[in-house]
């Protein structure tokens, strides 16, 4: 009986995890280079005397979508898109090297490049500065280069490369700034092959059908978890009312 | 529950902010030197509930943890310096700047504001000011009398005199230029004014060190991309939609918790 209501309770409990797991994934339905979360369920038997009978559902992260969003054309210089796999090297909160696939760059008030969100972009040799110009043109490799102010055109000068890496992401890891991460102490190498198109910004890649359907279905699950509490209730009532001595 | 219930609601938030800069985009089509605005979305901070990595055993690991994202924020609206249409006008003291620069405007509280718009007109005393009758920094003087009035692309403002053949130097507008134009703060008024993010104004002559020259008899249009924001607008309202869908079916799934129980 306990047991029945325990496992059902714990059920419904992870549909709700689930649930704002989709639900993230909606909300950041407009926000540049978001990659989606994805979630599973697994079985975790808890052992002990009886029939084992007791097996909760226990939500997990599994990990992220690294599929490709649409990409919209800006027209702005410093929009940048990653084309197939690969990843922007920026610098996180904590100092070290995350990843992201927003390119929405920026120049800010220390000249230094970053992205909308704030995080300082990674060039060959830390941040990248950009001096002052009158036009700045990004590579399909991430070469800056820059139009000096007040000099001609024809003296384009290349300033520094946008870091593009292309690590494994088996092994990469949201952290909880939302920037993707490698374990602690790895480095992911500049990869020449990762290419750009400037005057472009990826989109968000949450699947808006799929994250429907995945709403619909984890409150249908939730229903039945709570279905079940109700049998258990109304087995216990019946219990009761057995063993009632009128 | 309640969690997927406010993940949902910061949704409907940052689309509502979305929407409003939208808005202002497109009623603002027609302002000059106007310059777009647009929203930049942040995934908030995620909850760690159970860490990755964590043992399960001596030899055995956690593949995956649950990390729970807690929905999106509207970090930043910039303003897209990109040059708006230039319109002709053939008023004498329209000006409108061709690339990089601001105008500088003298407040009414005698601090210094910038700006695209260059639709100036002559006040009682034959100042040359904005049409809101702030004047123009460094400030310019337009006889009585003055027949006709020239603005070159350097900025120099000459007036011919009645009886005097050669044409009058009266002043020279100068123009302003900042490192990051993002940073400055949008006040109204087709106004900017200077902050921590911009970097100071850096004054020079208009044509020379990357300043855009001017062009009289022309005026700045706004840089709205009317499509552009029409499309926005679609993606929004259902952005809206689906979060709102969200917030209805947490509210289901409680409703039936409810009930049942």
């Amino acid at each position: 009986m306990d047991e029945m209501l325990y496992v059902a309770m714990t059920g419904a409990k992870q549909t709700e995890y689930a649930q704002a797991i989709n639900s993230n994934n909606i909300a950041n339905i407009s926000t540049t280079g978001f990659r989606a979360d994805l979630h599973s369920f697994s079985s975790s038997p808890i052992d002990g005397p009886g029939v084992g009978s007791r097996v909760n559902a226990i939500v997990q992260s599994y990990g992220t979508d690294y599929s490709h969003g649409a990409v919209s054309t800006t027209g702005r210089n410093l929009d940048i898109a990653v084309q197939g796999p690969g990843f922007i090297a920026v610098q996180a909160p904590d100092g070290e090297e995350a990843f992201t696939r927003a390119g929405d760059l920026r120049v800010n008030a220390g000249g230094l490049l970053s992205n909308g969100v704030g995080h300082l972009v990674l060039g060959d040799g830390g941040p990248v500065a950009i001096p002052p110009n009158s036009s700045l043109l990004i590579g399909n490799d991430g070469t800056i280069s820059v139009q000096p102010l007040g000099q001609g055109p024809e003296t384009l000068a290349i300033v520094d490369r946008i870091r593009l890496v292309n690590p494994d992401i088996s092994r990469l890891q949201k952290g909880n700034d939302g920037l993707l991460h490698l374990p602690p102490g790895e480095t992911a190498p500049a990869d020449a092959g990762v290419t750009i198109t400037a005057g472009a910004l990826e989109q968000s890649n949450v699947n808006i059908a799929k994250t429907m359907v995945n709403m619909i279905e984890l409150s249908r699950q939730y229903e039945m978890q709570v279905k079940v509490m109700k049998a258990a209730e109304e087995d216990a009532d019946a219990a009761a009312q057995m063993m009632r001595v009128s | 529950m309640t969690q997927a219930l406010w993940i949902a609601k910061t949704g409907l938030d940052a689309q509502q902010t979305r929407m409003a800069v939208v808005s202002n985009n497109l009623a603002n089509v027609n302002t000059t030197g106007f310059k777009q605005s647009r929203v930049v979305f942040e995934d908030l901070l995620y909850q760690t509930v159970r860490q990755s990595g964590g043992q399960t055993s001596q030899d055995t690991q956690l593949p995956s943890g649950l990390n729970l994202g807690t929905g999106v924020r509207v970090v930043a609206t910039e303003k897209q310096f990109a040059q708006g249409t230039i319109l002709q006008t053939d008023n004498a003291l329209d000006v409108a700047i061709k690339g990089r620069g601001f105008f500088q405007i003298l407040m009414p509280d005698g601090n210094l504001a910038y700006s695209r718009d260059g639709s100036f007109q002559r006040n009682s005393q034959g100042e040359m000011v904005t049409a809101n009758g702030y004047a123009v920094q460094p400030g310019i003087n337009i006889p009585d009398g003055a027949q006709t009035i020239t603005i070159g692309g350097d900025g120099v403002v000459s007036v011919k005199l009645a009886g005097i053949p050669s044409p009058t130097q009266v002043g020279t507008l100068e123009t302003v230029d900042f490192i990051n134009p993002v940073g400055l703060q949008p006040i109204g008024e087709n106004l900017f004014i200077e902050t921590g993010a911009s970097g100071s104004a850096q004054a020079g002559t208009p044509g020379l060190n990357g300043l855009g020259s001017l062009a009289q008899g022309s005026l700045e249009g706004s840089n709205v991309n009317v499509v552009a924001e029409l499309v926005n607008m679609i993606e929004t309202q259902r952005a809206y939609e689906m979060n709102s869908k969200a917030i209805s079916t947490s509210d289901q799934m409680m409703q039936f918790l409810n009930n049942n129980l």
